[in-house]
């Protein structure tokens, strides 16, 4: 419509422009229309769409490196791992420093596990050297500096000392160990008091007041710890061979590389590993060949779910269409038959199929006993992808009848009349007039079916044995035995991003106000 | 065509029945004939078995009993694609899937017809319906009375000589109903095809009709041109189905061949022609079309019964005057007056006497 008359817009009672002044009215409806269901709307936002938000972050997230081990992250800064060689001292005392809070906090085996999903052996290197680290004998600066001056066994020394941010700007790897080491106690509401102060504190010290370098404190405690050692040296601890003591795998160049490669708080990892990649110095590249199990399983599911959808189709069909066309009461009591999978427990539905598909099983049974089939040549049914397709598909199949039910219900009979009085055969009438109006209700129960499929864990984990798994079955692994969430959180992401890449197409294809649940 | 006696019948029902259920007859022997080009109409009440009828004819319902010839052959063991009859939906019944122009080819493509010779034929039947440029929409995009025509040349595309209408024009207004009528009244005479029409509308039947066909309870009331069924009802359904009636119910006291006297039960008499009593002491339902009721003495036979009537109301409309009157006991007599500059205007409540032609009031079966 075009308002395009010679005396330009029309205008409403208040002289301001029609158009203007209807939006205004449409405007409000449509605020007080949402107003009434916000309550419900955000309740969808916090519990439906957060937590898949949520999942989305997880897949990338990448803390805890960082969190755990901020001074080994920022040493690693200057270690070029494309040398080949491992980094040097200061490496692994900035990480001596790190593990030796993190046992403190009991964050090691953590750290540990999740390192351990890109590099496997971390998690016992982690655990073994967190036992270890108290022994290690650093205990040679504590006595250096006590020595020096008695102050520094005192907790109140180094509050004075580093709780002036100066201080620690200038001696940032002592005082930032002491601050979070002084932080585990105040977090629980003490102090420090008079807690015999750590080795690693000493440590720290020493690595920093070795070197004479110009700091503008006046401290006299400082001042004397660092003149006192430019004139002789302390005696060191060297913890390269400390640490080789305590897990050899400390000199291997690949922890190292781990280590730096994950520092980063977000990390790409997850999502290259779901892909069957993983991170090198060269950038990402594909996993060797026997470890690339995802890519494999991504292919399987959507292949298995098309191929369940086929038969969904194949098998409801049919009775969709005897559903539609018996008189009511009759198409009532098979439309209960066709419900009654969905009063009894999912669990009950595929054990039961276990037991009809096994080696000894009914099916195999009869199948012998009919001769089709040799007694000692009996069909495999159950743990691979026949045993997940035989029982999902009927698992499925109500998902695919009641939408087909409901659209054809809705074809009038007067179609086939007219098309078979038009001169069209049986089979002319039914595939040229009552098929393509059909269609939406295929359309509707194949996306309500390969997307139930799609995500399918309990029947392919229960009858799919090592080949009839799907990829949600890995996902459930991660989740609750490897614990590696973010692997699981970015398999379900690209589990997503897949159907929502499959809905898309679809909607290309068949268009998706082509699909009908009913009426 | 041996097993026929009459050779001109196009459409033939012989001693036809049909049960749904095994226990009612839906249709109880039907007998009827029809001559290649006739249009006949199929009027009666709901559930009087006009669509059955239908049905059975286009292959949809198969007859219990009887034999149904088309052009001479008997098409009970033929399936209805074979049948080669057109059919107007009630419901229209077009594919929604297609355009326009494909509902129109399908009957064509069907019979592995060619394309260019599909697309000519498609062209000429929508011309005809007037839809020419409508050969691109889909069914829905279109409005009733265009669907109504997308269904009549989809019914005549392919050339039938026998088109099943049934209540074609339901769903329409009036004032495109009439002109429907006459589209399709228009386009059957040109083509010269043969129509059975199934309507409840009596104005319908009666405008368009060679021949219609009175159904009721399954039986056919009468079967005859349109004016005879309105002036010549064979029986009191017909009469009182088919245009305004008046009826007075009494007792045969004389016949005298083609006239006889009826006392009314207030007592008084009237002259009737009888049709369906037979013998004095019947009783009987008299019929009077209200045009033919008239109370200007000067017009009336000076030997004819005249009966008292009280006016009861008088409704002026229009073209015609109506006037309500009690008549022996009946209150709901109507007659009426044509709006001429002479004509009277009677007074509600004034005394008035009435009576009519011998030959116009018909004595039927009191039932
Ligand atoms: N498929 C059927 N099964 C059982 N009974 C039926 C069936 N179709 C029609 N009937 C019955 O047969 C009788 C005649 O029906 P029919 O449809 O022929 O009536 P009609 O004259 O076309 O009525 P209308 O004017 O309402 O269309 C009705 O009593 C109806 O209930
Ligand atoms: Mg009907």
């Amino acid at each position: 419509m075009s308002d395009a008359t010679s005396s330009g817009p029309m205008l409403a009672a208040d002289g301001t422009p029609l158009k203007t002044s209807l939006a205004r009215s449409l405007r409000m409806r449509k605020l007080r229309a949402l107003m009434l269901i916000a309550p419900l709307l955000l309740f969808v936002l916090i519990t439906f769409i957060a937590p898949i938000l949520q999942m989305l972050l997880r897949s990338v997230e990448n803390q805890i490196v960082s969190d755990t081990l901020p001074e080994t992250v920022v040493a690693l800064e200057q270690w070029d791992a494309t040398t080949g060689d491992i980094p040097g001292e200061f490496a692994f005392e900035a990480i001596y420093l790190d593990l030796a809070i993190a046992v403190e906090q009991k964050l090691h085996t953590r750290l540990g596990s999740r390192l351990n999903y890109e590099e496997t052996g971390m998690a016992s290197l982690f655990r073994k050297s967190g036992r270890r680290i108290g022994r290690f004998d650093t205990d040679v600066y504590t006595d250096q500096f006590t020595d020096l001056n008695a102050a520094w066994e005192d907790p109140e020394t180094w509050y004075e000392i580093f709780g002036d941010e100066r201080n620690v700007a200038e001696l940032p790897l002592v005082g930032r160990s002491w601050q979070r080491w002084a932080a585990l106690f105040e977090a629980e509401g003490e102090t420090v008091g008079k807690r015999d102060l750590e080795d690693f504190l000493f440590a720290a010290l020493h690595y920093e007041t070795r070197q004479d370098r110009y700091i503008t404190s006046e401290n006299p405690l400082l001042l004397q710890a660092m003149r006192a050692q430019s004139e002789t040296p302390f005696e060191t601890s060297r913890l390269i061979p400390q640490f080789e003591d305590a897990d050899e795998d400390w000199l291997d160049h690949a922890v190292w590389q781990t280590i730096k490669t994950y520092s980063p708080r977000y990390t790409s990892g997850y999502f290259l590993n779901a892909i069957d990649m993983e991170k090198s110095p060269e950038g990402a590249v594909a996993k060797p060949e026997n470890l690339q199990i995802y890519i494999k399983l991504f292919w399987r599911t959507l292949f298995m779910s098309l191929v369940i959808t086929g038969s969904c189709i194949l098998l409801g069909y049919p009775v969709a269409w005897i559903l539609a066309n018996l008189p009511s009461r009759s198409a009532n009591l098979l439309l209960i038959l066709v419900l009654l999978p969905f009063w009894t427990s999912l669990l009950v539905r595929t054990s039961a199929w276990k037991v009809m598909l096994q080696d000894q099983g009914v099916i195999n049974n009869v199948l012998v006993w009919i001769g089709l089939v040799a007694e000692n040549d009996r069909l495999a049914l159950i743990n691979n992808q026949t045993g997940t397709i035989i029982a999902m598909t009927h698992i499925l199949l109500p998902f695919m009848i009641l939408p087909l039910y409901s659209v054809m219900k809705t074809i009038s009979p007067s179609y086939l009349r007219a098309a078979k009085s038009l001169g069209a055969t049986n089979w002319t009438a039914f595939w040229r007039v009552y098929f393509p109006q059909s269609v939406p209700g295929i359309g509707a129960g194949s996306i309500l079916v390969f997307i139930l499929a799609i995500g399918y864990y309990i029947t392919p984990e229960i009858v799919g044995g090592t080949s009839g798994i799907f990829i949600s079955n890995r996902i459930a692994y991660h989740i609750s035995s490897s614990l590696n969430w973010g692997l699981a959180a970015a398999l379900g992401a690209i589990l997503l991003v897949l159907v929502l890449g499959l809905y898309w197409c679809y909607d290309k294809i068949v268009g998706i106000d082509n699909v009908k649940l009913g009426g | 065509m041996a097993d026929t006696g009459r050779s001109d019948a196009f459409v033939e029902f012989e001693r036809v029945q049909k049960s749904y259920d095994g226990e009612n007859l839906v249709v109880k022997d039907l007998n009827l004939s029809m001559p290649k080009g006739e249009f006949l109409t199929m009027l009666g009440p709901s559930g009087s078995g006009k669509t059955t009828c239908l049905m059975m004819l286009a292959g949809f319902e198969t007859a219990t009993h009887g034999d149904i010839r088309l052009d001479g052959t008997s098409i009970n063991n033929i399936p209805p694609h074979k049948r080669g009859i057109g059919m107007v939906f009630q419901n229209y019944a077009l594919f929604p899937h297609m355009t326009v122009a494909e509902n129109l080819s399908f009957p064509l493509e069907v019979r592995k017809m060619g394309k260019s010779e599909r697309e000519a034929k498609v062209n000429r039947a929508l011309e005809m319906v007037q839809m020419g440029a409508f050969g691109g929409r889909r069914p829905a995009q279109l409005s009733g009375g265009q669907q109504q025509r997308i269904a009549l040349a989809r019914a005549l595309v392919f050339e039938a000589e026998l088109v099943l209408m049934d209540e074609p024009l339901g769903a329409l207004d009036k004032q495109l109903r009439e002109h429907m009528q006459f589209e399709i009244k228009r386009i059957a005479d040109n083509l010269g095809i043969t129509v059975v029409y199934v309507t409840h509308d009596q104005t319908e039947a009666l405008t368009m009709s060679d021949r219609v066909a009175v159904f009721n309870d399954g039986v056919i009331q009468q079967l005859a041109p349109p004016d005879t069924l309105y002036e010549a009802p064979e029986n009191s359904f017909v009469a009182q189905f088919i245009g305004e009636n008046n009826t007075l119910e009494g007792v045969v006291t004389e016949m005298m061949g083609d006239a006889c006297v009826v006392r009314l039960d207030d007592g008084s008499e009237l002259d009737a022609t009888p049709i369906n009593v037979s013998k004095v002491g019947e009783r009987t339902r008299v019929s009077i079309r209200p045009e033919r009721v008239e109370f200007n003495k000067e017009r009336l036979s000076p030997d004819a019964h005249t009966l008292k009537a009280q006016v009861m109301e008088f409704i002026y409309m229009g073209d015609i005057f109506r006037t309500r009157l009690k008549v022996a006991g009946n209150d709901e007599f109507i007659i009426k007056t044509r709006n001429a500059p002479d004509q009277v205007r009677l007074e509600p409540g004034s005394e008035i006497e009435i009576g009519w032609l011998a030959r116009d009031c018909r004595a039927l079966d009191a039932s």
